[in-house]
């Protein structure tokens, strides 16, 4: 299956010292290759928020590696963390987080200007992947115009633009009614329908069980690693 | 990441919130504006100055006594120095006393500044020609006649829409007959230059100053490059009768280097009581942008998941800072440029804008913004990516 798209190895992350330490990882070692669709799950303090914000950049682990495309992370300065954040991940959070005051369109924009395209052709590729998630009709709306689920699709349509490797959702079906979740998720079949690499954060069963394979974390461990027949999809008969 | 993009990113997080914006700009808006007024101020006045020592001619001396008790300066001074043989350069003398005096005309009264007793070659000598009747003549002088020629304000205070010319005025309970008004001069500032009269030395000695020292004595020389030599003159016949130390000889251009270094001093103090209005203006961008950049925090997190590089963070925050000191900058500019451009005169000064201090008041906006944003800057480009998307 050749190079995993994510590797890592030992990873562990503690907070605080002495009395006060807590371990949130505590040594967890895994591969995700590519194509996969990838549900980690696991109650609230067993250290899934720590492992997604790691496997995003957005933090480092205290020990252990982490081969982002066989690239070690760790190693990386911060302008190349800047660079693997943009090119390598798609990043869909919980709280949507669209920039305020800024167009649908601009917003998915967003992680192309920062890898310096020009206008024209981010404009085009912005409103390609705002199809993909089925708004291109609200292009120029607003964030607050849009309803959750709406929004939630835009930031979906902001992580995939740059085409990443991997595409990273930290609990992205938090803030949604059952429909938008549902809308979401078929949005997420559609995509790794088409090969793309998805991990996602939940606790929500239906969830998880949409996914090909089933992580569950506790204590800072992994407990369980399941490969699974999805269930509930509705779009893959259709792609 | 293109310029262009990050200038449209500072540009919506100013249009973000227009009224902290506005207030902001502002500030700096005052500070650019009173550095340019001020600057204007100050030099205006010093070329009122400048052209006020001009009309008085560039080929003037003026003897003055400095010791206030000593007999110093007398007519026989006057008179010594009043020699072709011995001072060539010289063109005439004239000897001053100079004291106040209320003039009164049927039951008007106007208080002089400077009544001033001289000889008739004053008026050639400090470019004072008549405007209306005639100087005193040589012969007034000899007799000591009591005989006035008046400034233009006294005129227009004592003879409102009478021609003054023969009139008789009192002043020290003695009578005097006008027999010219002086041309208007180019006057600003504090001191009114028309605000004047001029009768002869002997009556005005007798009448009201006392047969004390003279108070000056006005040395006129052939032409203006012949001052040099006539000051060297005059300070020999001056060192062989008084004390080196006890009277002063001052030049016209000395006068004018004299009162350009005051006013430049004087332009200098207002600039730098402006500056500071523009530094507390600079101080109020880095307090607005520390609050932006804390209330944007999260979307400083976002940026950064995104991809955003620290330099594309600190140079959005940057430009933010330096275009809300900059457009204040230049609205400041507007409003002074319009405000002296109404010619209004403001504490009696026409102010002269110099061109120097509207390009150092903008540079110096770019370099406020770029200074005082950058802390703020610099703050937000730090932040960690985890801590920011955790920020409530």
């Amino acid at each position: 299956m050749g190079r995993p798209v994510l590797d890592v190895r030992e990873l562990t992350k503690v907070y605080g010292e002495g009395d006060t330490e807590i371990r949130a990882l505590d040594g967890v070692s895994l591969a995700v290759e590519r194509g996969e669709y990838v549900a980690v799950m696991g109650s609230s303090g067993s250290g899934k928020s720590t492992l997604m914000n790691i496997l995003g950049c957005l933090d480092v682990p205290t020990t252990g590696t982490y081969l982002l495309d066989g690239v070690d992370v760790g190693s990386l300065s911060d302008a190349q963390l800047a660079l693997a954040r943009n090119r390598l991940i798609g990043f869909v959070f919980q709280a949507f987080n669209l920039i305020p005051r800024t167009s649908a369109v601009a917003n998915v924009e967003l992680p192309l200007a920062y890898s310096g395209m020009r206008a024209a052709e981010r404009r085009r590729r912005a409103m390609f992947s705002l199809d993909l998630v089925g708004l291109a009709d609200r292009a120029e709306h607003e964030p607050s115009r849009l309803s959750g689920g709406q929004q939630q699709r835009v930031a979906v349509a902001r992580a995939l633009v740059t085409e990443p490797a991997l595409l990273l959702a930290d609990e992205p079906t938090g803030n949604l009614d059952s429909h938008a979740t549902e809308d979401l998720l078929a949005v997420f079949d559609e995509l790794n329908a088409a090969g793309r690499t998805i991990v996602l954060i939940t606790h929500e069963n239906e969830v998880g069980a949409r996914a090909d394979r089933l992580i569950t974390l506790f204590d800072g461990r992994v407990a369980g690693d399941i490969r699974q027949e999805p269930s509930g999809r509705h779009a893959a008969a259709g792609v | 990441m293109n310029f262009s993009d990050i200038l449209g990113f500072a540009l919506r997080g100013i249009g973000a919130n227009k009224l902290r914006s506005i207030l902001t700009m502002l500030g700096i808006l005052i500070g650019v504006a009173a550095v340019i007024l001020l600057v204007a101020v100050g030099n205006g006045s010093a070329r009122s100055v400048a052209s006020r020592i001009e009309s008085l001619g560039t080929d003037t001396l003026t003897v003055l006594s400095t010791s206030r008790a000593g007999a110093g300066l007398t007519m026989r001074v006057a008179d010594a120095l009043d020699d072709r043989t011995v001072a060539p350069a010289v063109r005439s003398v004239s000897p001053v006393v100079s004291t106040s005096a209320t003039l009164t005309y049927e039951g008007a009264e106007h208080e002089i500044g400077s009544f001033v007793g001289t000889t008739p070659s004053w008026f050639a000598a400090s470019n004072s020609p008549v405007a209306a009747g005639a100087a005193f003549t040589a012969d007034d002088e000899a007799q000591a006649r009591r005989v006035v020629v008046i400034g233009q304000t006294v005129a227009a205070e004592l003879f409102p829409g009478v021609d003054p010319v023969g009139r008789q005025v009192t002043a020290g309970g003695a009578l005097f007959t006008v027999v010219g008004v002086l041309r208007e001069k180019s006057s600003a500032g504090s001191q009114d230059a028309d605000d004047t009269a001029i009768a002869p030395i002997g009556a005005v000695r007798q009448v009201l100053a006392g047969y004390g020292p003279l108070s000056s004595i006005l040395v006129e020389a052939g032409d203006p490059s012949a001052v040099g030599t006539a000051q060297s003159q005059i300070t020999t016949i001056l060192d062989r009768r008084l004390d080196a130390d006890a009277y002063r000889v001052q030049s016209a251009s000395q006068l004018l280097e004299a009162r350009t270094e005051t006013a430049g001093t004087f332009t200098t103090l207002l600039g730098a009581v402006a500056a500071i209005s523009l530094l507390v203006g600079g101080i109020g961008i880095t307090n607005i942008m520390l609050v932006t950049v804390t209330e944007r925090t999260r979307e400083i997190g976002i940026r950064k998941a995104l991809g955003a590089p620290r330099r594309a963070i600190l140079s959005q925050f940057l430009i933010e800072a330096t275009l809300l000191s900059v457009i204040g900058g230049g609205l400041g500019v507007a409003v002074a440029v319009a405000v002296i451009g109404s010619r209004f005169p403001i504490v009696g000064v026409q102010p002269v804008i110099v061109p120097g201090s509207v390009v150092l008041a903008l540079g110096v906006c770019v370099l406020i913004g770029l200074f005082f944003g950058g802390l703020p800057a610099a703050r937000a480009a730090r932040l960690r990516p985890i801590d920011a998307l955790r920020y409530e």
